[in-house]
């Protein structure tokens, strides 16, 4: 054989690994939501929507986690939507190039890669103790939202910076304000980006259990919360408390909820995508 | 008019500074209840015991068999992403059609956003009853389980950082490399993977600062128990783990045993920050310039 025959059947053959490594991953994937699917869909019923927790695995319900999780859900979209759009806008529309500007940056690059049990040692201390919040709702949707930040104002500046300079100088040229300008034509323009950032953010915090944990969310509850300063759980601390269970009924249980958590993540995932290529075909400058 | 505009610049900026705030916070509530506990336990303890063992009688405080919990989960979780995940990338760039990558990519990025916890679930129910099938000293909780569904979960963020990192290569060079006979294979790993490298070298760091601080997972997966270990067939903890196991409990405000979760948490974020300004300073100074 050839120098060049070999290596062209090295290049076949890695083309071959190739295609193996890409799917490897989605295969996996299937079998793991295939597993679920089988071990849980049978315990998703009526009954397991809408009963409170209980210590018989067959008589357990998911009410207190969902209730948490839409609850957890709407405050951190609440308190983290303003802050995170409003960084945002700062930093693209309103800070000039400067070193200041360049650690707020820098800073908020580190605090996306701090790990989110982390986040939850600052909740615990700062919203449980110093503000005495207690395990309450406001408690992890605070720390939640702090963890979800930095993702806000990265996607919001991405969402802003694609509308073009000729935008703001036409609405300068007819006497806008900078504030005018901002909240009738940028704003406006880059909100389908915005949307989908917090959307993917909020996707996110759902999925967290470990900060939730830290400050002292339980799980066991026996009711829904009513305001934002009770006691909660989420689903992914159900999950978890099930799963750390040796009886298999409880691990039937944790499919079951997983199953609902997932359906809530991609829900919200595929309304991102949606609004993402909504508004790519929607706006061409 | 100039009043309200100056109001709510000055809201503005006040949303972009709660992000130092934050920091400071982080920073300011793991450095004091820290020092309350170095104070108590002497770092020299803390950095050389070998046995971590706050929550028994018989207390002992050495950090590093969680930092090797940590330190093994995570290099298993590379071990399966960095090779998977840079084939993916070679592959989508140098290899697969346009479309096809088209369709493929948003289903890797479907890996991350599955919650961690539900991993973990995978990790202990699926993976390991199946490598008990042919490993047959693997405990029921081990860290090769949670290691690997921890790397799974990884490949996309590699997979993807890589990738743009590659395609950033300009097409001149890939031609020249053509140009000069060689097939897409040579052309990938002797010009783009190295034209490319600072990209992937920071793809891989992020992912090991990811691995790091994963906690569900090995949580749920990889056991309890610290110990000084290299062997992935066994139960370990990690320090985030740990963090975990002590929230779970009942441990009194203000206690010792209260303050070793930020003693652990210092130590994890010690290590995520560093890995990060690394990743930073590696993007800033190596990233090439093409004109």
């Amino acid at each position: 054989m050839t120098n060049s025959e070999k290596n062209r059947l090295k290049d076949k053959a890695f083309q071959v690994f190739g295609v193996f490594c890409t799917f490897i991953g989605l295969v996996i994937l299937a079998v793991f939501l295939f597993d679920i699917a089988i071990e849980g869909f049978s315990r998703i019923d009526w009954d397991f929507l809408t009963s409170l927790p209980s210590r018989r695995a067959s008589r357990a319900g998911i009410l207190t986690a969902w209730a948490g999780t839409l609850w957890i859900l709407v405050l951190t979209a609440i308190i983290a939507f303003p802050l995170g759009v409003g960084a945002g806008i700062y930093l693209e529309e309103y800070s000039r190039k400067n070193r200041w500007t360049n650690f707020l940056e820098i800073n908020i690059a580190n605090l996306a890669g701090v790990p989110s049990i982390i986040y939850g040692l600052l909740g615990l201390e700062v919203f449980v103790r110093q503000m005495r919040l207690g395990g309450s709702l406001l408690a992890g949707a605070l720390t939640l939202s702090l963890l979800i930040l930095p993702i806000i104002i990265v996607t919001t500046r991405e969402a802003i910076k694609a509308v073009p300079r000729s935008v703001r100088d036409g609405s300068f040229a007819l006497g806008a304000s900078k504030w005018q300008t901002v909240w009738n034509q940028v704003l406006p323009a880059s909100f389908g980006g915005i949307l989908t950032g917090i959307i993917l953010s909020l996707s996110r915090a759902v999925g967290e259990a470990a900060p939730l944990i830290v400050i002292g969310a339980l799980a066991y509850v026996p009711f829904t919360p009513a305001t934002p300063l009770d006691e909660f759980t989420v689903l992914p601390i159900q999950i978890f408390n099930w799963t750390s269970r040796p009886q298999e009924a409880f691990l039937t249980n944790a499919a079951g909820a997983i199953i609902v958590l997932l359906a809530i993540t991609f829900l919200l995932n595929g309304i991102a995508v949606y609004l993402r290529n909504r508004q790519q075909k929607k706006i061409k400058w | 008019m100039r009043v309200s505009e100056k109001i709510i610049e000055g809201l503005l900026w006040l949303s972009a500074v709660i992000t130092i705030l934050i920091t400071i916070g982080i920073i300011w509530v793991l450095l004091s209840e820290s020092i309350a506990f170095f104070s108590e336990v002497s770092i020299v303890r803390f950095l050389t015991e070998k046995e971590w063992t706050p929550l028994f009688a018989d207390k002992k405080f050495g950090i590093m068999p969680l930092v090797a919990g940590t330190l093994l989960t995570t290099f298993i979780a590379i071990a399966v992403a960095l090779p998977l995940g840079l084939t993916i990338a070679v592959y989508l760039n140098e290899y697969a059609h346009a479309g096809f990558k088209q369709v493929i990519k948003p289903m890797l990025e479907v890996l991350a956003t599955i919650p961690t916890v539900v991993y973990g679930f995978f990790a202990l129910t699926v993976v390991t009853p199946f490598l008990q099938g042919f490993i047959p000293g693997l405990a029921g909780f081990n860290a090769l389980s949670a290691g690997i569904v921890m790397g799974i979960m990884i490949i996309p963020m590699i997979s993807s950082l890589s990738e743009d990192a590659i395609s950033a290569v300009p097409r001149s060079l890939r031609e020249a490399a053509y140009g000069m006979g060689s097939t897409r294979l040579q052309t990938a790993f002797g010009v783009m993977v190295p034209a490319a490298s600072s990209g992937i070298v920071v793809s891989v760091i992020l992912g090991i600062s990811r691995a790091v601080g994963e906690t569900m997972i090995v949580a749920i997966a990889a056991g309890q128990q610290p110990r000084l270990t290299l062997n992935p067939l066994v139960p370990i903890e990690t320090i985030t783990t740990y963090i975990v196991q002590v929230s779970l409990g009942d441990v009194p405000h203000g206690s010792l045993e209260y303050r070793t979760i930020f003693a652990a948490g210092i130590t994890l974020f010690i290590f995520t920050f560093a890995l990060n300004n690394i990743s930073f300073w590696i993007k800033k100074k190596y990233q090439e310039k093409y004109d």
